[in-house]
């Protein structure tokens, strides 16, 4: 069959719920969080029209939606969720179970910042408080990469039996309408054929098992090893995956750090998530304007793309890193992998931090051509003014 | 071994047996023996869902597994969640669940898993009316830890974090009555059992079994080495709890109460018979029973009237 797209104008929660349909979810467990919630009302939709069967759960909390979640994978289904934030930090102890457990859950988190104060606007430190449990993290920059996004992330994570988290903007992207082009459900369903599952609890042709038990310290270790191994193996599945989706539909995503305009670029900028989509546009005015820079997009951050790093780093002599998030006590979580990444490494570009657009604060143009003004008089001078600038800071 | 067909006629249990050699639990547990008669009342066609309790250990650690079942060992407070998910996978792939030929799904958790930490997920379960079963094993306070008080610990019961001492620090609350919570919830099968009554507990089992969306049990399993009390005496504290009417035997099915007491036309026994077999409560003074006895006698001729009045 000829592709041939389904053009559709979509929130990118929508873009997630249609995602999740067209990869043939069997369980949903979610409970509503703003920004999030469109994204399960859609697929309530789905299933009171009569387009699925989906089987729908609907929890009373976030701990129970991932534990659902969980329960159903285990089961053998293809289990998605979607959440935000609070709800996020609420589900931490089961993604630990999730990864552990082996299983190839995926969710769209809607960052949003963490309370208090009350914010519902964007910010990434939701997610990226969830560095180390064993999940996979993908940042989608605009509502087609939140449904191609889906779409692979169930094909990687099935191919290596790790969960993955599929990231999208709060508003700037949850609830921002935009063209999707779509595929045909015969050609997803060519892409991503039904799961075969590692283990399934309702397999009793088998002898009794118990998964999840106790591991005394003469076994634990080797768990957590294979875990790696699997977070290894899956920069290979990603690449393949992400160049098989390229060839069937027209969008390549073989590079898990997409690099705009860096080929000849002194120094890039590097980000995740929907404010690349600003700093892409910033970087053709500033071309036209003499400065030779370029945008490095984090597609994913765990597994953390090193080599594409390391092969970007060595040719640039700096980068800007720009963090929406932030670990107290230390510097903005990209940043920090970035430059441990490199550390032992020949390349050694100058390395700044600018954290911007905390809460949702609007990130702009014009902010990344001041950035560029004061990264540029950095790289001249040789040496950093400040190394960790909360560039939207109130003065 | 095969049993012969006339000796298994005779039996008032199932001859299967399913929970194998090779468990953890401690001698006089009762929570093995309840494991046992899940066991042989569904047998291999059955998922369990066992949050961090006994059970997890007694399971066996990896690799192995004692039971001839499947097992799904999760988080504390997340039984309830989890046996939704598992009902919810099964009918997304068409697989029968419960009656004679379906599987069954059972969440097995202690009473702090149940009463305390996983409350929450256990009224998610039941309010939308998810088709499996919860066993609440109830031995009255966190064992695997090290016998700390949870809710379902009785009033005067000395535990780890109340050790009595000096300032007479007992546990000051009266169990809670999480049965009664699950009734609220209007389910169509909720019942209590005790591992001292098989017979009753492997009816209510099988009911359970017939019975549509979410049923609940409450068992009764003594923990000689939580309760301080000889492993040989398990059973016999068990058939006290009952006789005493402090762990009433009941059913809620449809709305409609029935108390399934031994000797129904019995008054109950005196407290202290219960009490005395159990070095958790030798700290009790006069008044410490008499406040226990006062409210067991109160709660059973609330349950005598459900049962009259909703029977």
């Amino acid at each position: 069959m000829e592709y041939k797209p389904i053009r559709k104008v979509v929130s990118g929660n929508y873009a997630a719920a249609y995602a999740a349909l067209h990869s043939r979810v069997q369980v949903v467990a979610a409970y509503p969080i703003t920004p999030q919630t469109s994204i399960i009302e859609k697929i309530a939709e789905f299933i009171a029209n009569g387009e699925t069967d989906i089987q729908y759960v609907p929890v009373e909390s976030e701990h129970s939606a991932m534990a659902a979640c969980i329960g159903a994978s285990a089961t053998g289904a293809r289990a998605f969720t979607a959440t935000s934030a609070q709800g996020l930090a609420l589900m931490h102890e089961m993604l630990h179970w999730a990864s552990g457990a082996r299983l190839p859950i995926v969710m769209v988190d809607v960052n949003r910042a963490m309370a208090p104060p009350w914010s519902v606007w964007d910010d990434q430190t939701d997610s990226l408080a969830q560095r180390d449990t064993g999940w996979m993290q993908f940042y989608a920059e605009n509502n087609q990469e939140v449904y191609d996004g889906v779409i692979m992330a169930f094909k990687v994570a099935e191919t290596v039996n790790l969960p993955a988290m599929v990231i999208e903007s709060a508003f700037i992207l949850s609830h921002t309408y935009d063209v999707v082009e779509m595929i045909p459900q015969e050609l997803v369903d060519e892409f991503l054929p039904p799961r075969k599952p590692l283990y399934d609890l309702a397999d009793f042709e088998r002898e009794p098992f118990s998964v999840g038990s106790l591991a005394t310290p003469a076994d634990y270790y080797e768990f957590r090893y294979k875990i790696q191994k699997a977070m290894e193996e899956a920069k290979k599945v990603i690449k393949e995956v992400g160049r098989e989706f390229g060839e069937r539909f027209g969008r390549d995503y073989s590079q898990m750090i997409e690099t705009y305009r860096t080929d000849d670029a002194d120094f890039v900028f590097m980000g995740m998530g929907s404010l690349m989509g600003t700093v892409k546009q910033a970087v053709d005015i500033l071309r036209q304007e003499g400065y030779k820079v370029g945008a490095a997009k984090v597609r994913w951050f765990r597994p953390f793309p090193k080599e594409e790093l390391y092969e970007l780093a060595k040719n640039v002599d700096g980068i800007a890193v720009l963090d929406r998030n932030y670990s107290f006590g230390m510097e903005g979580i990209l940043f920090t992998e970035a430059k441990g990444a490199l550390y032992n490494t020949d390349a050694k570009p100058l390395m700044k931090n600018y954290i911007v657009g905390l809460g949702g604060r609007d990130f702009t143009v014009n902010d990344v051509r001041k950035i560029a003004e004061n990264m540029n008089a950095v790289i001249e001078k040789g040496e950093l003014d400040v190394e960790v600038d909360w560039y939207h800071l109130k003065r | 071994m095969e049993i012969p067909e006339q000796v298994k006629k005779k039996l008032t249990l199932p001859a299967e047996e399913y929970f194998y050699a090779g468990h953890t639990a401690c001698q006089g547990c009762g929570a093995a023996l309840g494991l046992r008669y899940v066991l042989k009342a569904y047998g291999r066609k059955t998922i369990f869902a066992i949050p961090a309790c006994c059970s997890t250990i007694i399971a066996g650690a990896w690799p192995y597994n004692t039971l001839g079942a499947n097992l799904f060992q999760t988080a504390f407070e997340t039984t309830g969640a989890v046996l939704g998910g598992i009902e919810a996978a099964l009918k997304a792939r068409g697989i029968k669940v419960k009656g004679e030929d379906g599987v069954m799904i059972v969440g097995w958790a202690g009473d702090g898993g149940t009463a305390d930490i996983g409350l929450q997920a256990l009224s998610g379960f039941l309010e939308r009316g998810h088709d499996a079963l919860y066993i609440m094993y109830d031995n009255e306070a966190y064992m695997n830890t090290g016998i700390q008080r949870s809710s379902s610990t009785p009033y005067g019961a000395w535990t780890t974090n109340t050790p009595g001492g000096k300032r007479h620090f007992l546990e000051k609350r009266h169990k809670k009555k999480v049965i009664d919570i699950v009734i609220a919830h209007d389910i169509p099968y909720a019942a209590t059992a005790s591992v001292a009554y098989p017979e009753d507990f492997i009816r209510k089992l099988k009911t359970a079994q017939k019975t549509p969306g979410p049923s609940f049990i409450q068992l009764f399993a003594p923990c000689p080495t939580g309760w301080r009390s000889p492993t040989d005496k398990s059973i016999e504290i068990a058939r006290l709890a009952v006789q005493t009417a402090y762990f009433p035997l009941f059913e809620y099915k449809e709305g409609k109460y029935r108390i399934n007491m031994p000797n129904p036309k019995k008054e109950p026994k005196p407290i202290e018979e219960f009490l005395k077999l159990q070095g958790r409560f030798k700290y009790m003074t006069k008044e410490d029973i008499e406040t226990l006895q006062g409210w067991v006698l109160r709660e059973w001729e609330k349950l005598k009237k459900l049962a009259e009045v909703f029977g």
